[in-house]
C-alpha cells in the first residue's frame, strides 16, 4: 500500500491508523527497500518562506531539491553543505527532497569548512510515531531555547518522525573559485598535502585526493572561493605551499565546478560494481585505514576525513579496519549491517530515544539498528 | 522566579551523604561548610541566590563518576557548573543539592594542527583554549564575550556564541566530541577526532541542554587557522530602519563579514559617557568587520562602503591601522560595563528574524515608555540576535519584578515576530516560565522525553528549562523513588 498525505494533519492519520510498519520515502533515490507501506512525503511540497537578507529557507520536507536550489540560485544563494546526488551512484532514479537529504544529513566537500547539512539545519517540524505533531528549533539563526532536537532529527532517517517542515540557514554564492591540483601525490603524502593546505589561512573549502584520476594517475584538489581577486591571490599563496611539487592552478570556474560535482557525486565509482562505503574518519588515519581495507577503487574527501570505497561485493569492511576513531557506512550494497554499530551505553541510548519517539517501532523499522 | 521546595529527606541526610563523597574524593575537594558553600550560591544572574547541600570539585573523569554515582544511589540533585557565568541562573544551586564544580579540570590533553583539534578538560577557560594554540597560528572560534572567565563546560552547555559566529558559527558547530558521565556514573565517548554521527547525532543533543542529560568532563573541539587579519568599519544612520536595510543588503551582496554589531541611540550615549570611544552620536550604529590579506580587506570594505553610501549614512569611518580598528571596537566592548556603571540592568537574549529589527525596536521603545524604564540595545545584527539591556534599581522596591515584566514582555514579542526566547544565553530559571510561549505542551514533551531516557530519575540540574508545573510529575516520581 502506499499512502500520500497532502497535509501534515493527514500524514499525522496516517501514521494514527497505521497497523504495520511505514518506510518513509522522499524522493526514494537511496533504493533501499524496507518492509512495510510506503508513505511519500512528495504531498508536503513548496517553499513556505524564503529571505535572502536573512539567510532563511522554509519548505516542506517533500519539496523537490531541484525547486530548492532553482529558488536560491536566482538570488545568488545555495545550499552551503553542498549535498550529493546520489543517483549515479546508487542507479536509481526519482527526485531527491529537502526532507530526504535532512533526514540523512547529506553533506558534500564543503563540509570539511562550513559544516554538514547538520550545521544549517534551523527549525524542523515533524510528526512521531505516536502520531505526535512536533516542532523544533525556529527560523532564526541562534537559538539556544531548549533542547536542540533540530540535530536529533537531523540525520536520523526517519526513525524517530516524519519530517513534515525543516528551516535552513543558507548561505551567498561566492563570484567564483579555483581549484589547486597536485600531480602524483601518494595517499599518505596527499593527506599531509590537504592538511597543510587546510591548516593554512587562505580558506580552502575542499580537499580531495583521487588515487586514480581519469588519466590513471593521483592528483591532489584543492578548492577555494570568493570574489575575483581573493580567490586569485589565495590559490597563488597555496601553490608556492608546495614548491618543488607539480602544481597547476585550474582557475576556469566552470571546470572548477565540474570537477567538484564529479568528487561530490563519487562519479569515478558509477557504474562499476561492488559494494560502496563511506568511512568517517580521522585525516592523519586515513592512509593506512584505506590500506586495510583493500579497496578497488578509493577517493579520499573532507581532507582525508572522508573515504569513499568501493569493494568486492559482501566484503566485511568493518572487520577489516578494526577499531578506529570513526564509522563505516555501507552506502551501496546489502550484505553486511547499514550502520556502524554503536558501543554500549551509546547504543542503550539510541534505543531508548528511539522507544520514545517511536514506540510501536513502526517508522522505517530495521533500519539504523 | 520560584524554585521548587527543597526535598527535607535529602537535607536531614547531609551528614550521611558528605561522608560518602568524601570516601570518594580527596579532603579538600568536599566542601560542606556553609561560610564556603556560600561562594557558590549564584551565577551571573546575581538576583537569585540559595547555598548548595555541599560542593564537590573532583579533578578527572573518574572522580566525576564516582560522585554521580553516590548520588544517583543517595537521591540527591546535582547541579554541573563550569565557571558560574551563566545568565539564565542555569548553574543556581539549589539548597538540596551537590553542585559539581569543574573548575579544577582545566588541563589541554592534546593539540594536534594536521587534524585540527584540541582536546580539553572542560573547566578549562574558553579564552585559554584559543591561548594554548594561538602561538601556532590557530584559534578557538566561540567567543562569548565573557570568554576570560567562561569554561568550555558552560559554553558546550548552553551552546554559546560570540561576536565572530556570524561566520564560524557557535559552539554546536565546533564540537567535534565530548566525554560524557551520565547521572548513574556510567562514562561515554560521544564523537571524537572524525566528523558526524555514525548513528543519532547525540553530540547535536548534548550542546546546549543546560546541565541535564549529563556532567561532560572532556571535550574535542576544532581550532581554525588564525586569518592573515580583520578590520572593522563604523557606519552610523539616522534611523534603526535605514541601518536594518543596510545589513540586509550587505548580506544580500554576497559579502560574509565575521561579526556585525549594532548599537542604539541610548547605548551609544552610555558607552561615550563611560569609555569615549569618539562614536558619532546617532539612533543606530553598525560595526562591520571583514577578515583576510590586506588586499582582501580591501575588497570586501570597498563593497560594503559601496552599499552603506546608498543608505545615506551620517558617518563612515575606516581603521587606517590597528589603533583606529581598536578604538572602533572599544565602545562596543565596553558597553556592559558602562551600563553596569549607570544602573542594574538586565540582559535579555531573544533572536527575531533580521528583517524584523525596525519594527521589534520600535515596540521595545514604546514598551520602555509604559514600564518606565529605560532600555539599551547592543546586538550581533547579522544574526538577529538581540541583547536589549533593561535598567533598573535593585534597591527601589518592586524594581526588579517590573524589570522581569518588560523583559518577559520583550522576549514574547520576539516569539510573536517569529523568534526565539534566547540566542546563546540559554533558558535557565529566568526563561524557564516562558517557554510556555513558544512550544506547545507537545513540543515540551518531546523535549522532556529526551531527559527520561538520559536522566530517568530526573536528579541533574531537574528545576531548569521547563516550566515547574510542566516537570512536576517527573520530578515527583524522583522524589518518591528514594
Ligand atoms: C544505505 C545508504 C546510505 C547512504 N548514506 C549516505 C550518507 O552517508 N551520506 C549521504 O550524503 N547520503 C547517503 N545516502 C543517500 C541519501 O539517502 C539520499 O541522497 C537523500 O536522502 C536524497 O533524498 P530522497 O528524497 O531521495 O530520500 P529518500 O531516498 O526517499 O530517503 C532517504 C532517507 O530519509 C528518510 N526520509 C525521507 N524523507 C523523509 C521525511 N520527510 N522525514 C523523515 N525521513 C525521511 C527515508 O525514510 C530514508 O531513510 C545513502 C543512501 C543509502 C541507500
Ligand atoms: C559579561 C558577560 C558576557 C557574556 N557574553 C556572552 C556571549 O557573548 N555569548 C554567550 O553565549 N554567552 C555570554 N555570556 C553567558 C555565559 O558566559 C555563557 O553562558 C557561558 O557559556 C557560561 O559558562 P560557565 O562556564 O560560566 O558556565 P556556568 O555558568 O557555570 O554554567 C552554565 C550551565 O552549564 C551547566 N554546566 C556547567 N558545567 C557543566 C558540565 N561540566 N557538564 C554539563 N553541564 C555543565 C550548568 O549546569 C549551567 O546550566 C556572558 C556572561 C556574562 C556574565
Amino acid at each position: 500500500m502506499k499512502m500520500r498525505p497532502e497535509s501534515e494533519t493527514d500524514l499525522a492519520e496516517a501514521i494514527a491508523t497505521a497497523n504495520g510498519p511505514i518506510r518513509v520515502q522522499g524522493g526514494g533515490t537511496r533504493g533501499v527497500t524496507l518492509d512495510g507501506d510506503v508513505l511519500e512525503t512528495g504531498g508536503l511540497s513548496g517553499i513556505t518562506l524564503y529571505e535572502p537578507g536573512s539567510l532563511t529557507l522554509v519548505a516542506q520536507a517533500g519539496t523537490p531539491l531541484a525547486e530548492i536550489e532553482a529558488a536560491l540560485d536566482a538570488e545568488g544563494q545555495r545550499l552551503a553543505f553542498e549535498p550529493m546526488d546520489h543517483r549515479g551512484l546508487m542507479g536509481t532514479s526519482g527526485a531527491p527532497t529537502i526532507g530526504g537529504v535532512v533526514a540523512a544529513n547529506v553533506s558534500g566537500p564543503r563540509r570539511v569548512s562550513v559544516g554538514a547539512c547538520r550545521d544549517f539545519m534551523l527549525g524542523v517540524r515533524y510528526v512521531d510515531g505516536t502520531s505526535t505533531i512536533v516542532k523544533n528549533g525556529g527560523r532564526v539563526m541562534k537559538n539556544v531555547t531548549g533542547y536542540d532536537l533540530v540535530k536529533l532529527m537531523s540525520g536520523s532517517w526517519g526513525t524517530l518522525g516524519v519530517l513534515t517542515e525543516v528551516s535552513l540557514k543558507v548561505l551567498p554564492k561566492p563570484e567564483t573559485a579555483a581549484s589547486v591540483l597536485i600531480d602524483g601525490l601518494s595517499d599518505a603524502d596527499a593527506v599531509s598535502a590537504m592538511a597543510k593546505a587546510l591548516g593554512s589561512p587562505f580558506e580552502v573549502s575542499g580537499a580531495a585526493h583521487i588515487p586514480v584520476g581519469l588519466d590513471g594517475h593521483p592528483v591532489t584538489i584543492l578548492r577555494i572561493e570568493g570574489f575575483a581577486g581573493s580567490v586569485a591571490y589565495r590559490a597563488d599563496q597555496i601553490a608556492a605551499l608546495f614548491g618543488g611539487l607539480a602544481v597547476r592552478v585550474e582557475r576556469d570556474a566552470d571546470a572548477v565546478a565540474k570537477g567538484w560535482r564529479w568528487v561530490r557525486d563519487v562519479e569515478a565509482f558509477h557504474g562499476r560494481p561492488g559494494d560502496v562505503w563511506r568511512i568517517s574518519c580521522t585525516p592523519s588515519e586515513a592512509a593506512a585505514l584505506a590500506t586495510n581495507v583493500g579497496a578497488e577503487a578509493l577517493l579520499y574527501d573532507w581532507g582525508g576525513g572522508l573515504i569513499w570505497a568501493r569493494v568486492t561485493e559482501g566484503t566485511d569492511v568493518r572487520t577489516r579496519l578494526g577499531l578506529f576513531d570513526g564509522h563505516a557506512t555501507l552506502v551501496r550494497g546489502t550484505g553486511q549491517a547499514k550502520f556502524q554499530p554503536e558501543p554500549g551505553p551509546i547504543a542503550a541510548l539510541s534505543r531508548g530515544l528511539r522507544q520514545k519517539f517511536d514506540p510501536k517501532g513502526i517508522l522505517n523499522t530495521g533500519l539504523m539498528g | 522566579m520560584q524554585m521548587p521546595t527543597p526535598d527535607a529527606n535529602v537535607l536531614s541526610r547531609k551528614t550521611q551523604i558528605v561522608a560518602r563523597l568524601q570516601e570518594v574524593l580527596p579532603g579538600d575537594a568536599v566542601i560542606s561548610d556553609e561560610m564556603e558553600t556560600r561562594a557558590y550560591e549564584c551565577d551571573a544572574l546575581t538576583a537569585y541566590k540559595c547555598a548548595p547541600l555541599a560542593v564537590v570539585l573532583p579533578s578527572s573523569t573518574e572522580e566525576v563518576s564516582a560522585v554521580l554515582k553516590v548520588c544517583h544511589d543517595m537521591g540527591v540533585p546535582v547541579v554541573p557548573r563550569g565557571s558560574g557565568t551563566s545568565l539564565a541562573g542555569g548553574a543556581l544551586p539549589t539548597a538540596d543539592c551537590v553542585l559539581l564544580g569543574v573548575a579544577r579540570m582545566n588541563d589541554v590533553l592534546e593539540t594536534d594542527y594536521d587534524n585540527r583539534f584540541i582536546r580539553v578538560q572542560t573547566g578549562r577557560t574558553n579564552l585559554s583554549v584559543t591561548g594554548a594554540v594561538e602561538a601556532d597560528g590557530f584559534f578557538y572560534a566561540p567567543d562569548p564575550s565573557s570568554q576570560l572567565a567562561c569554561a568550555i563546560a558552560g559554553n558546550i552547555a548552553m551552546n554559546s556564541g560570540g561576536a565572530h559566529c556570524l561566520k564560524y558559527g557557535v559552539t554546536t558547530n565546533n564540537l567535534m566530541g565530548v566525554t560524557m558521565v551520565q547521572m548513574d556514573g556510567t562514562v561515554m565517548e560521544i564523537g571524537g577526532k572524525h566528523l558526524d554521527a555514525g548513528g543519532y547525532d547525540l553530540l547535536g543533543l548534548i550542546c546546549g541542554s543546560e546541565g541535564q542529560l549529563g556532567v561532560v568532563t572532556e571535550a574535542t573541539l576544532r581550532i581554525l587557522p588564525k586569518p592573515e587579519g580583520a578590520r572593522p568599519v563604523l557606519m552610523g544612520f539616522d534611523s534603526n530602519e535605514v541601518a536594518g536595510a543596510c545589513v540586509a543588503d550587505i548580506i544580500k551582496a554576497g559579502v560574509l563579514p565575521v561579526a556585525i554589531e549594532f548599537m542604539d541611540r541610548p547605548c551609544i550615549e552610555a558607552t561615550e559617557a563611560f569609555a569615549k570611544a569618539g562614536y558619532p552620536m546617532c539612533e543606530a550604529l553598525l560595526i562591520v568587520e571583514v577578515e583576510g590579506s590586506p588586499a582582501e580587506i580591501d575588497e570586501q570594505l570597498a563593497l560594503i562602503l559601496e552599499i552603506a553610501r546608498r543608505h545615506n549614512p551620517v558617518e563612515l569611518r575606516e581603521a587606517k591601522d590597528a589603533d583606529e580598528a581598536g578604538r572602533i571596537w572599544l565602545g562596543r566592548k565596553s558597553a556592559f560595563g558602562a551600563m553596569g556603571q549607570i544602573n542594574d540592568y538586565m540582559c535579555l537574549d531573544g533572536t527575531i528574524p533580521v528583517s524584523e529589527l525596525p519594527c521589534v525596536l520600535r515596540r521595545i521603545g514604546e514598551m520602555s515608555k509604559e514600564y518606565g524604564l529605560d532600555v539599551a540595545n547592543v546586538f550581533h545584527a547579522g544574526d538577529g540576535n538581540m541583547h536589549p539591556l533593561i535598567l533598573f534599581d535593585a534597591n527601589k522596591e518592586g524594581d526588579l519584578e517590573l524589570c522581569e515584566a518588560f523583559g518577559a514582555d520583550i522576549l514574547r514579542l520576539c516569539v510573536e515576530v517569529g523568534g526565539c526566547l534566547t540566542g546563546e544565553h540559554g533558558v535557565g530559571i529566568e526563561k524557564r516560565d516562558l517557554m510556555v510561549d513558544q512550544f506547545a505542551p507537545a513540543d515540551l514533551e518531546a523535549q522532556m522525553a529526551v531527559k527520561d531516557v538520559f536522566d530517568p530519575a530526573w536528579l541533574l540540574n531537574p528545576a531548569k528549562v521547563f516550566p515547574l508545573a510542566a516537570s512536576e510529575s517527573r520530578r515527583s516520581v524522583a522524589l518518591a523513588a528514594e
